[in-house]
C-alpha cells in the first residue's frame, strides 16, 4: 500500500504482503494434509515395492508384490465379488432412489413419514446396519425366514450361505444407502421447472416417455453424480463385510478392500497390501474417468 | 450445467413439487400403494431390532419369533451397558467428533479463506496438489498412516483416532467454494480501517458464513461418529474405543444373546437418531448441499 521507496522496501513488502498472511493461514492446513495425506501416499506407493511387516525393516523386491498380485487365486476371488457387488448395487440403489425421489417429491397425506422413514437409515452406522441384518437374516431364527415360511418358502440360508451372501450384503447396502441417494435426487428435482414435471405426470399413454424426454435429462447430472460416487463407496466396501460375514461363507464375500486389510493387518504383508491399494486406487480412476466421459458426454449432447 | 449437489445452502428444501393428483374414482392417491409397504420394509429393521431387544433371551431365541413380547424387559439395556464400557464408548466418540469438528472449523477456514483471498507463492500449485489427495482412496493411505501415528506413540488413543483427521481437503474445498461467492467489498471496507487479516476471517467472513460451516461440521460430526475402520485398526482396549468399534467388539462377545445384542445396537444408535430427528432439515440440506455421506 505503500509508496515508500526506501532500501528495506522489497523485504517489507514482501512481509507485509498477502505471501507471508497466506503461508501463515493455509501452514496448519497444508502441515496437516502432507503429513496425513501426501507423505502416506508416496510412501505407499514405495512400500508397494518392498516387503515390509510393519515391524522390521523393509527391504527393496521391485514389481515382485504386483508380479504375485496376477498370479494370486484369492485376489482374483476377491476382485469378482467387488466387481458383482458394484455391478449390482450401483444400478438397483440409483435406479431405486430415482422412483422413490420421484413418488416421494409431491404434496400427499403422510409424506413426511415416508421421507423419515427413507431418510433414518442414512444416520444408522454401518456397524449397527450389520448387526440387525445379521439377526433379521437369521437362518433359525429371522424374521425374514419367518415371513418365507408364510408363504410356504423354505428357510434360506441368507448370509451363511455362499450362494446367497453377496446378494444379501446388497440388499442390505441399499437399505443404508437409499436416504442418501434420495436427497440428492429429491434435490435435483427442486430445479426442473413445475411445469414439466406435471406435463410427465398427465395420465395416459406414454407417461413414461415424457418423463424420459422432459424430466431425465434435468435428472442426468444427478444421475451421473450418484452413480459415480456409489461406484467408488461400491469399490470400497468394507465395514458390513466385517461386521456380518468377515469375508464368508467359504470366501463368498471377501471383497478387495476385506482382503487388504487382512493382507496388511492380520497377515502383516505391508508391501501386499500397499500394493492392492494402488491397485484399487487406479482401478477407481480408470472407472471413474470412464463414468465421467461417458456421462458427461450424454449430459452436454442431451441438455 | 454445474454440479447438481451445490444447490444454495440458503434456499430450503421444500421437496413438495406437485399437487396430490389422483385418477378420478380413487379415494386416495395411487402412490401409497408404493409408499406404504416401502416405508414398512425401511422401517422393519429398526422396529424389529428394538422389539428384540426388549425380551427375554428366550423369546428372542424362538421359531417362529415372539412377534409381540407378553413384558418389556428394559434391563436387558443395564445388563448390555454393563457387559462392555459403553460409557467410555460414548466419551470416546464424543471426543473423538468434537475435536474432529473444532479442528476442521478452524483449520479448513484458515487455509480456506488464505485459498480464496491471499496470492501467495504456491497457492495454486498447493491446492491443486490438495485437490489430488482428494482422489485417492483412503485404502492408500492407511497402512503409512498407522506408521506414522505408531511413530508419535498414539496408537490405541483417542488422540490417534484425532489428530490425523483434524483437517480434510474436502472441508478447505467446500469452505473455500463459498468464501468466494461473498462479496468482497465489505473487507475492503474493513481493510481500509486497518483491520488485520485475522480479524477480518473472524468478524466479517465467518459470521456471513453461518450456513456452511453447520453443513461442514454436521458432515463432520457424522463421518467421525460412524467411523470404523480407522479404529478397529489403531485401537485394541475396549476403554480406548469409540462407540462402532466398541459396538462391534460387543458383538464379538454376545454372539448369540440377540436380545443383548440388540439392546447394545440400538442404545447406541440413539443419540445419531435424537439429533437427526431434532434437526432433520440442517442434516437433509447438509447431504442436499454436498453430496457426501460419511
Amino acid at each position: 500500500m505503500t509508496l515508500s521507496l526506501a532500501p528495506d522496501s522489497r523485504l517489507r513488502r514482501a512481509l507485509g504482503s498477502e505471501h507471508l498472511a497466506g503461508w501463515a493461514f493455509a501452514l496448519p492446513a497444508v502441515a496437516l494434509i502432507v503429513i496425513f495425506g501426501i507423505v502416506p501416499i508416496v510412501w505407499s506407493a514405495v512400500m508397494s515395492f518392498q516387503a515390509n511387516d510393519l515391524v522390521s525393516a523393509p527391504h527393496w523386491v521391485g514389481v515382485a508384490n504386483y508380479r504375485a498380485l496376477l498370479h494370486d487365486p484369492a485376489f482374483a476371488a476377491s476382485v469378482r465379488h467387488t466387481l458383482l457387488y458394484t455391478v449390482i448395487f450401483v444400478p438397483l440403489s440409483v435406479a431405486g432412489a430415482m422412483l422413490v425421489a420421484w413418488a416421494l417429491n409431491r404434496k400427499l397425506h403422510g409424506v413426511r413419514f415416508y421421507r423419515l422413514a427413507v431418510f433414518v437409515p442414512v444416520v444408522t452406522s454401518t456397524v449397527a446396519t450389520g448387526i440387525i441384518f445379521l439377526w433379521l437374516l437369521d437362518p433359525v431364527f429371522g424374521l425374514v425366514n419367518f415371513f418365507l415360511s408364510k408363504l410356504g418358502i423354505p428357510a434360506q440360508g441368507f448370509l451363511s450361505n455362499p450362494n446367497q451372501a453377496l446378494y444379501c450384503i446388497v440388499a442390505m447396502t441399499i437399505w443404508g444407502w437409499l436416504g442418501f441417494d434420495v436427497i440428492i435426487y429429491l434435490a435435483a428435482l427442486q430445479g426442473v421447472p413445475h411445469e414439466l414435471i406435471e406435463a410427465a405426470e398427465i395420465d395416459g399413454a406414454g407417461k413414461w416417455s415424457s418423463f424420459r424426454s422432459v424430466v431425465l435429462p434435468f435428472l442426468r447430472p444427478a444421475t451421473l453424480f450418484l452413480v459415480v460416487w456409489s461406484t467408488i463407496s461400491a469399490l470400497q466396501l468394507f465395514d458390513e463385510i466385517y461386521v456380518t460375514t468377515r469375508g464368508g461363507p467359504l470366501g463368498s464375500t471377501t471383497v478387495v478392500v476385506f482382503y487388504l486389510y487382512q493382507q496388511a493387518f492380520q497377515f502383516f504383508n505391508g508391501g501386499y497390501a500397499a500394493a492392492i491399494a494402488y491397485v484399487l486406487f487406479l482401478a477407481i480412476l480408470v472407472i471413474t474417468i470412464i463414468q465421467l466421459k461417458v456421462g458427461g458426454r450424454r449430459i452436454y449432447s442431451n441438455t | 450445467m454445474a454440479t447438481p449437489t451445490l444447490i444454495g445452502a440458503d434456499r430450503p428444501l421444500d421437496f413438495e413439487a406437485l399437487p396430490d393428483k389422483r385418477p378420478r374414482h380413487w379415494p386416495f392417491s395411487p402412490w401409497h400403494l408404493f409408499l406404504i409397504p416401502l416405508s414398512a420394509a425401511m422401517l422393519l429393521p429398526l422396529v424389529w431390532s428394538v422389539i428384540t431387544s426388549l425380551e427375554t433371551s428366550a423369546d428372542a431365541q424362538r421359531f417362529p419369533p415372539v412377534l409381540l413380547p407378553s413384558s418389556l424387559h428394559f434391563e436387558n439395556y443395564v445388563h448390555a451397558w454393563n457387559s462392555l464400557p459403553f460409557g467410555h464408548f460414548f466419551l470416546n466418540s464424543f471426543l473423538y467428533a468434537a475435536a474432529t469438528v473444532a479442528g476442521n472449523l478452524l483449520f479448513c477456514s484458515l487455509a480456506a479463506y488464505a485459498f480464496a483471498r491471499l496470492r501467495f507463492f504456491g497457492s495454486n500449485l498447493v491446492f491443486v496438489l490438495l485437490l489430488v489427495t482428494l482422489m485417492v482412496p483412503f485404502q492408500v493411505v492407511i497402512i503409512p498412516t498407522f506408521l506414522i501415528v505408531r511413530k508419535l506413540g498414539l496408537i490405541d488413543s483417542v488422540g490417534g483416532l484425532i489428530v490425523p483427521n483434524l483437517c480434510g481437503v474436502f472441508g478447505i474445498f467446500l469452505l473455500r467454494q463459498f468464501f468466494l461467492s461473498l462479496p468482497v467489498q465489505l473487507e475492503e471496507a474493513a481493510r481500509i480501517d486497518g483491520a488485520s487479516r485475522l480479524a477480518i476471517l473472524f468478524k466479517i467472513v465467518l459470521p456471513l458464513s453461518a450456513p456452511v460451516l453447520a453443513t461442514l461440521a454436521i458432515i463432520q460430526f457424522m463421518w467421525s461418529w460412524n467411523d470404523f475402520l480407522w479404529p478397529l485398526i489403531i485401537i485394541t482396549t475396549p476403554q480406548h474405543a469409540p462407540l462402532q468399534l466398541g459396538l462391534s467388539m460387543f458383538q464379538g462377545s454376545h454372539v448369540t444373546q440377540w436380545n443383548l445384542l440388540m439392546a447394545g445396537t440400538v442404545m447406541s444408535q440413539i443419540p445419531m437418531l435424537a439429533v437427526f430427528l431434532f434437526a432433520q432439515r440442517w442434516f437433509i440440506q447438509s447431504i442436499a448441499y454436498t453430496g457426501i455421506k460419511q
